[in-house]
């Protein structure tokens, strides 16, 4: 079985950590995706589990046996690299041969393999041509073909799409949901794409600066991100973030007055929080609203985008540093200069105490 | 006060492209001079090489003069040491090719990899090119393969062997090892860089595959490196069919005829026995035989080309 186990990960290059306390369990079977912004440790930390990397401390489990010390062609691991990294003076069923021709497997086994690979991706048709005769998204197949006809424990894809334009990457990204269904094998997917990490994803796992900052299924992370670089990565547009201070308490409610002088109740629980203490208020520009009442935050709207089905507004606020967004109907329009007065359901608001940690939102009523 | 006047220099009128069917464009009278220039460098020594080659003209009896047919190639070919000197440059080509191509690929796989010093170490690799021919000729022959004083000679009797005096029992082969010690830092150089352009990811896709470094190397580097190779044949045989100033300082073309080759047997008729007769039609031969060989070499090269991007 291949499930994955990864305990107390680390990685030096000489004397620079570049990754430490890595703890992770993937199932068997489980679609697990890495984010992260760029140079976060998202590629290092799969090439160590391919065993491209040495590992420099911890240990690495695939299903029970130890793996630090097994080379990467013994670790039952196909990769696709970002940039394939085909044999070009390969035709594409050598390319898929290539590894079960190293192992000795008869020409009979090797044929129904590849073929079996090339029938799923559609790409039979092709498999005299070199990689230099074919479309991006027909290279990202051989690749991953050639990946499949070893059967591996565990696929490792490192940004497989990001070579494709938006309307191949849509549909590879439906094949990559369908062929997890067909295999069923553990994949591990690193992405920078949001709706590939939402879509794709039983478990994301977010990493930042070479830890790993929360890990969860999609829901959790977008309803319940533990902090605010979670709450800040998950979720786009980013979420807005509202510096203020906690005036007080309202039963589950925490009361908080924003710098410029708006207040917002927020459904969290207080926990160790104490009136005065120093909060940031977390609110996705899908729950701010437009509203009239006594708990509001004044905001001037400074430019209006449109999508075709809604629009985001952007707005400056004296307590937001990086401005506020709020998504609206596309036939409410807002001139640049309009004041405008904002809030949102309590409960779809997330309380950050001076830490960046979130604490954890009261569920009233379910909000579904 | 001295006064000064400023020259301005007049703006450039932009000239218009050139009407179809005109003769002279400008371009065309801009390149003129450069292929002049390739005509008189060209030409004129082939066409008095030409010339030479069907006239009796030597050094020592210049009155006796006038053409004399195809006399002079049937001289040359007659003389015992020409056959030879044709076997002999084909033998130092193929050698030298060998011997670099095979040793620049290992050193270029070697230097490729990463080690402390490996800057240094690759420069030293790359000296031999830049030393010149006669003074390497000079090394080789006074330090390395001297009978008595050379290196080797040293390593042979601290072992209690008898010397060697290569150059005298192995003449080819010494100027083979010599002009392939030129050589293959020449080759280590491109397929270096041909090394380093290979996509380092490709090579990681293949240890995932299960290649080790053997396998790597021969379904992985060598087909990468399979048009770098080509262009080094191409280059080297080109520069290695008219290697003269090792042997001039080496052997002298010797001992007898052994290291002989074309050009060295072009330069001791014409410039030891004063025949500039015979030793242009030597010279035609070797124009010849450069044109076969490059030919040859093109159509291969052409040929590896296509490979890669046709089909
Ligand atoms: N050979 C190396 N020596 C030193 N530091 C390295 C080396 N390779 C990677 N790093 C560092 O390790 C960190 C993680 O790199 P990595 O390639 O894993 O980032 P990433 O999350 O994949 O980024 P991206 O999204 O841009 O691909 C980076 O800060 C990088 O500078
Ligand atoms: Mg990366």
């Amino acid at each position: 079985m291949a499930s994955l186990t990864i305990r107390n990960l680390q990685k030096r290059y000489e004397e620079v950590e570049v990754m430490r306390d890595i703890n992770l369990d993937i199932a068997d079977g489980e679609f697990v995706v890495f984010v992260g912004p760029s140079g976060c440790g998202k590629s290092t930390l799969l090439r160590m589990i391919a065993g491209l990397e040495d590992i420099s401390a911890g240990e690495l489990r695939i299903g029970d046996q130890r793996m630090n010390e097994v080379p990467a062609s013994k670790r039952g691991i196909a990769m696709v690299f970002q940039s394939y990294a085909l044999y070009p003076h390969m035709t594409l069923y050598d390319n898929m041969a290539f590894g079960l021709k190293l192992a000795g497997k008869s020409k009979a086994e090797i044929d129904a393999a590849v073929m079996r690979a090339a029938k799923i991706l559609h790409i039979d048709h092709l498999l005299d041509r070199k990689p230099k005769q074919l479309s991006g998204g027909q290279r990202q197949r051989v690749a991953i073909g050639r990946a499949i006809t070893r059967e591996p424990h565990v696929f490792l894809f490192d940004e497989p799409l990001s070579n494709l334009d938006a309307a191949l990457r849509v549909k590879m990204r439906l094949e990559f949901a369908k062929l997890h269904d067909d295999l069923k094998t553990t994949m591990i997917y690193v992405t920078h794409d949001q709706v590939e990490a939402m879509t794709l994803a039983d478990k994301i796992v977010v990493l930042s600066a070479g830890r790993i900052e929360q890990v969860g299924s999609p829901h959790t992370l977008y309803h319940h991100p533990a902090n605010r670089f979670v709450a800040g990565f998950i979720g786009s547009p980013k979420m807005n973030f509202l510096a203020g201070t906690v005036q007080g308490f309202d039963g589950d409610f925490v009361q908080v007055q924003l710098d410029n002088g708006g207040i917002q109740s927020v459904a969290v629980e207080r926990g160790a929080l104490k009136a005065g203490e120093r909060v940031t208020l977390g609110i996705r520009p899908e729950h701010l609203h437009v509203v009239h009442g006594s708990q509001i935050i004044p905001a001037t709207v400074t430019a209006q985008e449109s999508l075709g089905d809604h629009a985001y507004v952007y707005a400056d606020c004296p307590a937001a540093p990086d401005g506020l967004i709020l998504r609206v109907p596309e036939e409410e329009q807002y001139r640049p200069g309009t004041a405008l007065q904002l809030g949102a359901d309590p409960q779809r608001c997330h309380l950050f105490d001076a830490s960046g940690q979130a604490l954890a939102r009261v569920k009233v009523l379910q909000a579904a | 006060m001295t006064q000064q006047t400023i020259i301005l220099p007049t703006p450039a009128t932009p000239i218009a492209p050139p009407a179809p069917g005109r003769k002279f464009s400008p371009a065309k009278l801009l390149l003129t001079p450069s292929v002049a220039m390739l005509g008189l460098w060209m030409i004129v020594p082939l066409v008095m090489t030409l010339y030479f080659s069907v006239i009796r003209y030597n050094l020592l009896s210049p009155d006796q003069t006038g053409f004399v047919g195809l006399d002079n190639y049937r001289y040359l070919l007659e003389d015992p040491a020409f056959w030879p000197s044709i076997g002999h440059t084909l033998v130092l080509i193929v050698s030298v090719l060998l011997i670099s191509v095979v040793g620049g690929t290992l050193m270029a796989v070697l230097f490729d990899q990463k080690f402390p010093g490996r800057g240094i170490a690759r420069l030293f690799v790359i000296a031999p090119f830049f030393v010149m021919p006669t003074v390497g000729a000079l090394i080789w022959k006074n330090m390395i393969l001297h009978p008595v004083y050379g290196l080797w000679s040293h390593l042979f009797r601290l072992v209690g062997l008898e010397p060697i005096d290569w150059l005298a029992d192995y003449p080819l082969w010494s100027i083979i090892v010599m002009v392939a010690w030129q050589w293959t830092p020449f080759a280590f150089l491109i397929l270096l860089t041909s090394l380093q352009s290979l996509d380092q990811e490709q090579r990681e896709a293949a240890q995932l595959d299960g290649a080790g470094p053997v396998r790597i190397f021969i379904h992985i580097t060598l087909p990468h490196l399979k048009r770098a190779i080509a262009v080094v044949v191409m280059i080297e045989s080109i520069f290695l069919l008219s290697i003269f100033a090792e042997i001039f300082t080496a052997t002298a073309g010797g001992p007898g005829t052994e290291t002989t080759n074309l050009p060295y047997l072009v330069y001791s008729i014409g410039l030891q026995q004063f025949d500039i007769g015979i030793a242009s039609a030597g010279g035609v031969i070797a124009v010849i035989l450069a044109n076969i060989v490059s030919i040859f070499l093109v159509r291969m090269l052409a040929k590896n080309l296509r490979g890669e991007y046709d089909q």
